[in-house]
C-alpha cells in the first residue's frame, strides 16, 4: 500500500520522466467478502468519515462504495463555500470543527485542497436582518466563533463592486466571517480518496446498494449490483439518497429530497476577492481561481431527484445578483447543473444512530454540506466507532419526536 | 418547466403560476396522538424517488388547492386531481400503474 507523497521534490523528480510515471491516486479493488464497516457514499462526507474511522480510531478495513464515480454528486455540484457562523451552538460546533479542520486539511492529506480564508460577507439588507446577523454574532462571540459586523462603508471596502444603495434593498452592513472562504470541491473528494486508499481502504466505484440485509434488528451486509458485501457496521452518507436507502433498511428518515442549483459566468479577471451571501434578494457569488463567478441561489419547492431544477429559480439568483453587483449584467454564464439536496424540518443535519443496531445515518446537510465535510467526517467516524460523539449528540433523528430543533431555517435564511 | 393542469379552472398553469404544497393525503395527528403518530405526520414525510402525490396551489390564478400525481425520478406528471378527495382517485391510479408496472400502488 502506501502513498507516494506529493511534494516540490516530487514534480521536479515527475519532470525527468515527462510525468508519465505517476501511480494511480487511489485503487479500484474488487470487493472483499466482508469489513468491518461499510460507507454508503463516496462522496465529501462518505470519504471523510472513512478517512477519520482510520486515522482517529485504527479502523482500516473499511469500503466505502459508490454508485457513479467519487465526488459526482453534490460535492462537485456546490459553491464551495465554508463558513461557520452559525446562531445555535450544536450547529457552530460542528461547522467551527469543519472549518478548523480545513486550515490544515491540505497538509494533513498531501494534497492541494486550495482552501482560501478569503473572508466571507453575509449581506443584511433588512432591519430584521441586521437584528439578525448581530444577534448572530454575539452567539459567535460566546460560541469562539470569530465573526463580526461591518457597516455599509466597509462592505463597500471590502468588495468594491457592490452596490451600496440597492434598487430594492440597501446595503445597511455585513456579517463578516474572515476565516470563511473557498476550497476546491473535487480536490476535497480526491484528496480523501487518496489517503483512505493508502491506509488500506477500498473505494468502489460504480456499484450500487440495492439492498440492506438485516438479522435480528442487526445490520450483516448490503446487496449490490456486485454481490452482497458483508459488514459490521454500515454507514449511510448519500445525501439526496439518504431516504430511498433508509428505506431498503425499513424506516423512514424526516428528509425530502429538493434540487438546488449552482451556475458559473465565464471567466473574468479578479473582481471579487471575498464571498457575499445576499440572503434578502437572494443569491451568493464568489470568483474562483480560474475567474469564473461561481453563483448560487434557493431550492426549488417539489420534491425531485432528476438534478434539474427550475428556470426561474436560475433567473431569481442572476436578477439579485445583478442588482448586487451591476457589473455582472453583461456576463454570459458558462454553466449550469443540479443537485439534489436533502432537507430537513429545521434544516439541520441529521448523525445518527437508526432503529436498526450497526447503522448509522450522516445527511439532511441539505444546502450547506461542502463546508461542514471534514466536521461531519470526524463526528461521524467517532459515532460508528464509539456508539456517541459529543458533536453528534444533538443531531439525533429523534429530536423531531422529542421537539429539540436546532433550527437554522430562521437563524440562517434560505442559503446556506 | 413544470405544468399542471388546474383540475378547478381547467388552465394549463406553469410552475411559475403554482405554489408547492408537499405530501398529498396527509393523515393529521393532534393532541392525544402518541410522538410517533405526531412525528410522523409532522416530520417524517413521504419521499419516493418515483410516484409522488403532491398538494399544490393555483396561487396566481384560482387561487384554489389541487392535488397532483408526479414522478420525482423523471418529472412526468401522470394527472392532477381536486383535493377533497382522502386517496388518488381509481382511474388515475390505474393510469400510473399501466406507466410504472412496478409501482407498489398508493399506500
Amino acid at each position: 500500500m502506501g502513498m507516494k507523497r506529493y511534494s516540490a521534490f516530487a514534480i521536479a523528480k515527475g519532470a525527468m520522466s515527462w510525468h508519465q510515471n505517476w501511480e494511480r491516486a487511489w485503487r479500484s479493488p474488487a470487493p472483499k467478502a466482508k469489513y468491518d464497516a461499510i460507507i454508503v457514499g463516496a462522496g465529501g462526507h462518505g470519504l471523510a468519515t472513512a478517512y477519520y474511522l482510520g486515522k482517529n480510531f485504527g479502523i482500516t478495513n473499511v469500503a466505502i462504495i459508490e454508485k457513479g464515480w467519487l465526488g459526482g454528486g453534490n460535492t462537485g455540484r456546490n459553491t464551495t463555500i465554508i463558513r461557520s457562523n452559525y446562531l445555535q451552538d450544536p450547529s457552530a460546533a460542528i461547522y467551527e470543527k469543519a472549518r478548523s479542520l480545513y486550515e490544515t486539511m491540505s497538509q494533513d492529506l498531501n494534497y492541494n485542497v486550495m482552501f482560501s480564508p478569503r473572508g466571507l460577507l453575509m449581506l443584511g439588507q433588512t432591519e430584521h436582518e441586521v437584528r439578525g446577523y448581530k444577534r448572530t454574532v454575539y452567539a459567535n462571540n460566546l460560541q469562539g466563533v470569530e465573526t463580526r459586523w461591518i457597516g455599509p462603508a466597509e462592505v463597500k471596502k471590502l468588495v468594491p463592486i457592490i452596490n451600496i444603495d440597492g434598487p430594492r434593498y440597501p446595503i445597511l452592513g455585513a456579517l463578516y466571517q474572515e476565516r470563511g472562504g473557498t476550497a476546491r470541491h473535487d480536490a476535497v473528494a480526491w484528496g480523501y480518496a487518496r489517503a483512505c486508499s493508502a491506509m488500506g481502504m477500498d473505494v468502489i466505484q460504480q456499484t450500487e446498494v440495492t439492498g440492506v440485509k438485516t438479522e435480528g434488528g442487526k445490520v450483516t451486509g448490503v446487496e449490490t449490483t456486485k454481490g452482497f458485501i458483508g459488514c459490521d457496521r454500515l454507514g449511510m452518507v448519500v445525501a439526496g439518497h439518504a431516504s430511498v436507502l433508509a428505506e431498503m433498511a425499513g424506516f423512514r428518515l424526516p428528509i425530502e429530497s429538493l434540487a438546488l442549483q449552482a451556475m458559473v459566468s465565464e471567466p473574468i479577471k479578479p473582481a471579487i476577492d471575498v464571498v457575499v451571501m445576499a440572503n434578502t434578494v437572494h443569491g451568493y457569488m464568489s470568483q474562483s481561481d480560474k475567474g469564473e463567478l461561481v453563483i448560487g441561489g434557493g431550492t426549488d419547492g417539489f420534491n425531485n431527484y432528476t438534478q434539474r431544477g427550475s428556470f426561474h429559480h436560475i433567473e431569481e439568483t442572476v436578477r439579485a445578483l445583478v442588482e448586487t453587483f451591476p457589473i455582472i449584467s453583461r456576463l454570459k454564464m458558462l454553466r449550469q447543473w443540479g443537485g439534489i439536496v436533502d432537507m430537513t424540518g429545521d434544516r439541520s443535519p441529521i448523525l445518527s444512530k437508526t432503529p436498526v443496531d450497526g447503522i448509522f445515518v450522516n445527511c439532511g446537510w441539505g444546502t450547506g454540506g461542502f463546508k461542514s465535510i471534514p466536521g461531519s467526517g470526524w463526528a461521524m467516524a467517532e459515532l460508528m466507532a464509539r456508539g456517541s460523539s459529543p458533536l453528534t449528540e444533538e443531531f439525533s433523528m429523534y429530536r423531531f419526536r422529542e421537539g429539540k430543533f436546532i433550527d437554522e431555517s430562521v437563524a440562517a435564511g434560505v442559503a446556506h | 418547466m413544470l405544468t399542471l393542469e388546474c383540475p378547478y379552472c381547467g388552465v394549463k398553469a406553469e410552475e411559475t403560476e403554482l405554489q408547492p404544497g408537499g405530501e398529498a393525503h396527509l393523515k393529521r395527528y393532534g393532541p392525544g396522538s402518541t410522538d410517533e403518530e405526531f412525528d410522523g405526520y409532522m416530520f417524517s414525510r413521504k419521499n419516493p424517488k418515483g410516484v409522488h402525490f403532491e398538494r399544490w396551489r393555483h396561487a396566481y390564478g384560482c387561487g384554489k388547492w389541487f392535488l397532483a400525481a408526479r414522478c420525482t425520478a423523471t418529472l412526468e406528471v401522470f394527472g392532477t386531481y381536486p383535493a377533497q378527495t382522502s386517496e388518488p382517485p381509481a382511474e388515475l391510479q390505474a393510469k400510473i400503474k399501466a406507466k410504472r408496472p412496478n409501482w407498489e400502488g398508493y399506500k
